[in-house]
């Protein structure tokens, strides 16, 4: 009211009052809008400018058009790895997502040794990638690695897993799916402490039974959770390469190279900067792709409490 | 006939809370209230009848069927909670009809009985709408319907009032009781409002610390409190209680009245206009006495008054216990 009455009163002062909360939002946007133009927006657009240039190596750059994006299509290792990308993803994301809702509802209920449980289940995500890549590499090392080990106390022969096209996608995606199960599992579980018990007991003297109420409204009602994992275990199929580093470097003939991994390869080990921009662009573009269909359609086709 | 009968049934959480070998019968087609202040044990009582909870001694038959060991859809009965327990992303035809999915129940007797129950308590309109877009008697409402739509004989209720405000509260207890009655179904209602209790039941069940303090018709309760936490409980305001010799002495507020001479002296410390009433609240020899005076009444804070009664409207209760008693020689 006071306040009201001066600005009526003090038109000028008004005006440089509103103008100094604009300068003070703006101030304290700013440190977080400095670090992401620097390194997320111009980054991107810089991407973006490179991809439409030649390399350069012997005089300047010119400007080439979509010349670069054409050399992609017809590059057949950017084929393989995007449908090696494809199949991890559509591998690892459902795995991932069913196990993870499988252990929180086991660890949901009141069983002795819960929070021990909980823990061994959510291990794995404490652990860095790079550890988790050379214990796995350890269980599937020809001749002296576990799984080896086993087979051979059962009498069967060994494998080179990571050493056959055939194998090595598969020993990846088991890995993947053991590291991330038990993060998104974190979320079912606080989801699912959100439903009211007296929901259950509701369904329980209308006659349905356990596998009936979790159909009908456990699921539903976790939808909303189900669809922030899956963007983000989709989102990490795509950005987590770290275990190839230590595995595979991509190998076997590129069976088990991944988009992004490629990128890397192109840009630090072949150093063709303008393919890898062009690459970058294209893995952005997808990334978009999924974060828009999100937020666009599947946000409004799920209740949300 | 669906009669529900509660014999010597019993069930603590590690000695804490619960119930007391309690028994109690509810005849077919009556509504029982199980009243009583927060931790008593009625919604533990409401909670073994539906099988939600198992007793730990005594049987419970509904129907002459002995269901103590049944789950609570063997039993026959339908619910509503005191949080309605709607299924949030259903809408409220889904809601209702979720138990006769449950049952594979056909998709024409699924819409009858829907049209049916949709039209008696009033949603017909808002089938299409989930329960967040619903105000508080509406959600009710539904919870209600997904109650009658099964028909089973037997209605428990947990305090199925206690989220809606005043004006509504009395609107949906009419209603609740209308059709309880026009159904014919057994309902065994919980609740901590007495005057929820005393203008919907057949039968009040007082309760206290697990043990039923007394069962009887309203009028019952209320003439002849069996204890001083009865006449304390039920009547707004509650009985007046002062010790008397060695034991106590109780007057409803209604039968007091303020003397122009003689009577017990006291002194006016408040009166509280009600419109069809005013309570005046009288300080006597440190005891708090209140008097209901019919319409508006004048008298100042600081008047003093004199107090008295008919010794036929005086209730007697042992000093130690506080059990009604029956013989006691009365005053003069």
């Amino acid at each position: 009211m006071v306040a009201a009455a001066m600005i009526s009163a003090r038109p000028k002062t008004a005006k440089r009052l509103r103008w100094a909360a604009n300068a003070n939002a703006w101030l304290l946007l700013l440190p977080a809008l400095v670090l992401l133009a620097t390194f997320t927006h111009y980054p991107i657009l810089a991407t973006l400018y490179h991809s439409f240039f030649s390399l350069g190596r012997s005089g300047p750059a010119t400007f080439v058009g979509i010349e670069n994006y054409q050399a992609m299509l017809e590059d057949d290792v950017f084929w393989q790895v995007l449908r090696n990308n494809l199949v991890f993803a559509l591998a690892t994301v459902p795995a991932s997502i069913a196990l993870a809702l499988l252990m929180a509802v086991w660890v949901d209920r009141k069983i002795t040794g819960r929070s021990f449980l909980r823990l061994a289940f959510f291990t794995p995500t404490v652990l860095p990638m790079i550890a988790v890549a050379n214990i796995w590499l350890f269980f599937y090392t020809p001749d002296y690695g576990l799984l080896d080990q086993i087979l051979r106390f059962f009498g069967f022969s060994g494998h080179n897993w990571l050493g056959d096209p055939g194998t090595v996608m598969t020993c990846l995606i088991v890995m993947v799916v053991w590291k991330e199960a038990g993060f998104f599992m974190i979320f079912y579980l606080a989801a699912l402490q959100t439903i009211p018990p007296e929901l259950k007991e509701a369904a329980s003297v209308e006659g349905a039974g356990r596998w009936y109420f979790f159909r009908r409204v456990t699921l539903p009602l976790l939808m909303p959770t189900t669809l922030f994992i899956s963007i983000n275990a989709l989102i990490n199929s795509f950005k987590l390469v770290d275990q190839l580093v230590i595995m595979t470097k991509g190998g076997p003939n590129n069976a088990s190279s991944l988009l992004l991994y490629y990128i890397y390869e192109v840009a630090f080990n072949f150093w063709d900067t303008t393919y890898a921009a062009t690459l970058t662009v294209t893995l952005i573009a997808i990334l978009a792709v999924i974060a828009i269909t999100k937020f666009v359609y599947l946000d409004r086709r799920i209740h949300y409490q | 006939m669906s009669e529900i009968v509660v014999d010597a049934v019993s069930k603590t959480w590690g000695g804490v809370g619960g119930v007391d070998r309690i028994g109690f019968k509810a005849d077919a087609g009556q509504l029982l209230v199980l009243l009583g202040p927060s931790g008593c044990g009625k919604s533990t009582t409401l909670r073994l009848i539906a099988g939600l909870e198992e007793v730990d001694a005594g049987t419970i038959m509904i129907g002459g069927r002995d269901v103590t060991a049944l789950s609570p859809a063997e039993r026959r009965i339908s619910m509503v909670f005191q949080s309605y327990a709607l299924f949030p992303h259903l809408n409220v035809a889904e809601n209702i009809i979720f138990g006769l999915r449950v049952r594979g129940v056909g998709r024409g007797e699924r819409d009858a009985k829907l049209r049916k129950v949709a039209d008696l308590v009033g949603l017909s309109h808002l089938l299409d709408r989930k329960p967040s877009q619903l105000s508080g008697g509406q959600r009710q409402r539904v919870a209600l319907g997904r109650a009658i739509i099964a028909e089973a004989p037997v209605c428990l209720m947990d305090e199925p009032l206690s989220n809606l405000d005043a004006k509504l509260r009395h609107e949906m207890r009419t209603e609740i009781r209308g059709l309880q009655q026009r159904l014919g179904m057994t309902m065994v209602y919980v609740t901590h409002d007495q005057t929820e209790a005393m203008t919907m039941a057949d039968r009040v069940i007082l309760m206290r610390d697990g043990h039923i303090e007394q069962n009887g018709a309203p009028h019952e309760l209320y003439n002849e409190p069996a204890s001083d936490f009865t006449a304390r409980f039920i009547g707004t305001p509650p009985m007046n209680i002062i010790p008397w010799k060695d034991q106590l002495l109780g007057v409803r507020p209604e039968h007091v009245v303020l003397m122009e001479r003689d009577g017990l002296p006291a002194q006016v410390r408040a009166v509280e206009y009600l419109g069809a009433d005013s309570i005046v609240l009288c300080d006597l020899e440190g005891e708090t006495m209140a008097v209901r005076q019919a319409g508006y009444c004048s008298l100042q804070p600081g008047t003093k008054v004199g107090l008295g009664w008919d010794n036929r409207h005086i209730h007697l209760f042992e000093k130690d216990g506080g059990k009604r008693r029956h013989d006691g020689a009365r005053p003069h």
